[in-house]
């Protein structure tokens, strides 16, 4: 038992670290990606500064609106860092021709995901909190009614579903060489659409808001809006939490399943080869 | 693991990939490369040998033989379209944890991240064979200064070194974990006379001292000849000889002089070009 958990956590820690080296070596990349999501958020965030003077109105909650975007930008950084890391892990191994050698090795599918996803929430959380930083600086935050602890628990429960839908998202390159990864980012782009990331649901299309009930990412924003900007307890997020919950017990299995039956076809197929 | 198992057995193995035929709108547009329907190449076809603990196994045959198709086949890339495939008795298929940790394999290509450097691609390989950072550091060390590497280069990224360097260090990472099965697919290509003979040695150190069975690949005739305790000739995925290199080469020979496995292949595999030249002709 003591040899098989010592095992695992050393495959497990081969993604993390393999993945961090990488981040390491691409150092230069890393820098502008980081400078990017920083001026990306940054602009999203002065709408809210600029809406009192696009509209005339002096009624506008300019605080309001500021942490409400800063929310939907940040919120949406970490989840959407967290679904590509995974959802690209098959494609990265594919480009550098070191797939077979991965999936060659003595790893259960369950640790490879493992290693990959502590990775994603490791660098996930980085990011995020870099740009947190940074926005500090430009923006007035007033957390003093937050409920802090209450947002967490939506993050973390948000973060199993997006795994969940990352490994879905994974498996499209082991079945679709060519297309695999621009069908991942299509994903990736729906969810920006459908779940609130930037306003609310409710002005969606009818058929778009019925869409957006089965995005986790929607539960995760609405409910951490309301344990940050209401300051709502946690025992009233049941309502976020439970769904979230329940999310993440259907897709996590299922992405699994689906990667597995992926790779088998993709064996089956000789589809693994770079050339595909 | 049994003493009278044999190290792999390949029994009636059959591989074929499937072409599909290109959609019709790229038909229409003229984006599709051919026009032809579906088509079917059988890589492997109803393949059978035996290799016993300890031996070198050699595969020779002309480019798009099966060769690599087949060393896929037993590293649990491909699935087989049937027959079975063991390795010490434990099945490709339903036992494949256990295959994986008995083998590793080196091809042709040397198949890195190529940012990294080769410790850092060798730690990566290693902790997913349950190494731990010290030991895995220490072994990387140990096998790339023993075949030639550069201590300097050691933390480099593995872009900035040679193909033959690279190859070395894709040497190193399946001999870093100490397999019992060791699939060589086309290991040397690239190689220097020199790293050639350096890995000839490690090949056979690793089957002398270590017991490590090997199944071999190479259009190096030399190197089948001196490592290769038997050898099969595979020709479009079939098996057309399989024998010692002594006993292949009396197959061929005409008394004049005496047939080296190059005469071997020609005559095994070159037929077929020849008739078909003349067909053309």
């Amino acid at each position: 038992m003591l040899e098989t958990l010592k095992l695992v956590s050393r495959q497990g820690y081969a993604f993390v670290a393999r993945n961090f080296h990488l981040v390491k070596r691409y150092w230069g990349w890393e820098l502008v990606w980081l400078i990017y999501c920083i001026v990306n958020a940054l602009s999203i965030t002065f709408i809210g500064v600029g809406m009192g003077t696009l509209t005339g109105s002096q009624d506008v909650d300019t605080g309001y609106l500021v942490v409400y975007l800063m929310i939907g930008t940040l919120v949406w950084q970490f989840l959407s860092s967290l679904f590509e890391n995974i959802s690209q892990m098959i494609q990265w191994e594919r480009w550098e021709g070191t797939i077979e050698y991965t999936l060659m090795a003595p790893v259960r599918r369950y640790v490879h995901m493992a290693g990959q996803t502590v990775f994603a929430i490791i660098y996930g959380l980085i990011l995020t909190g870099l740009i947190a930083i940074v926005m500090a600086l430009f923006f007035e935050l007033d957390l003093s009614r937050a409920n802090i602890f209450g947002s967490v628990i939506i993050l973390a429960m948000g973060g199993v579903s997006f795994v969940g839908i990352g490994i879905v998202a994974s498996v499209l390159p082991l079945l679709y060489p060519e297309r695999g990864t621009q069908m991942a980012y299509i994903i990736q782009a729906l969810l920006l659409l459908i779940s609130g990331v930037y306003y609310p649901v409710e002005v969606l299309p009818g058929w778009l808001q019925t869409v957006a009930k089965i995005s986790p990412a929607t539960y995760v924003l609405e409910g951490m809006r309301r344990a940050l900007l209401e300051g709502t307890p946690t025992y009233e997020l049941g309502g976020y939490i439970w769904p979230l919950l329940g999310m993440g017990i259907v897709v996590l299995p299922i992405g699994m399943s689906l990667f597995r039956a992926g790779e088998r076809y993709a064996r089956r197929t000789g589809r693994l080869k770079r050339s595909g | 693991m049994g003493e009278n198992r044999p190290a792999l057995e390949v029994i009636d193995v059959l591989k074929e990939f499937h072409i599909k035929r290109p959609p019709l709108w790229k038909r229409l547009l003229g984006m599709a490369s051919s026009q032809n329907g579906h088509k079917t190449i059988r890589a492997v076809d109803h393949v059978s040998f035996r290799v016993e603990p300890g031996e070198i196994f050699g595969v020779l045959g002309p480019n798009g033989s099966g060769k690599s198709t087949l060393i896929r086949l037993v590293a649990t890339l491909l699935i087989p379209d049937s027959g079975t495939i063991r390795v010490f008795g434990h099945d490709v298929q339903r036992e494949e944890m256990a295959v994986k940790r008995m083998i590793n394999r080196v091809s042709v290509e040397a198949s890195f991240f190529k940012k990294l450097s080769p410790m850092e691609n060798l730690l990566y390989g290693a902790r997913l064979y349950g190494l731990s950072g010290a030991e895995a550091r220490r072994k990387s060390e140990a096998i790339l200064t023993r075949l030639g590497v550069r201590k300097s280069s050691f933390n480099e990224p593995m872009e900035e070194m040679s193909r033959g360097m690279q190859q070395k260090v894709a040497i190193a990472r399946a001999f870093l974990t100490r397999p019992i099965l060791l699939l060589l697919d086309e290991p040397t290509t690239g190689l220097d006379p020199r790293s050639k003979r350096e890995v000839h040695r490690i090949i056979l150190e690793l089957r002398d001292e270590h017991g490590a069975t090997i199944l071999l690949t190479t259009h190096d005739m030399y190197e089948a000849d001196a490592l290769c305790d038997r050898i099969a000739i595979l020709d479009e995925g079939r098996i057309v000889a399989q024998d010692t290199p002594a006993g292949l080469k009396k197959t061929v020979g005409n008394g004049e002089r005496e047939p080296t496995l190059e005469d071997v292949f020609m005559e095994l595999t070159g037929k077929r070009l020849r008739d078909e030249n003349e067909g053309e002709e």
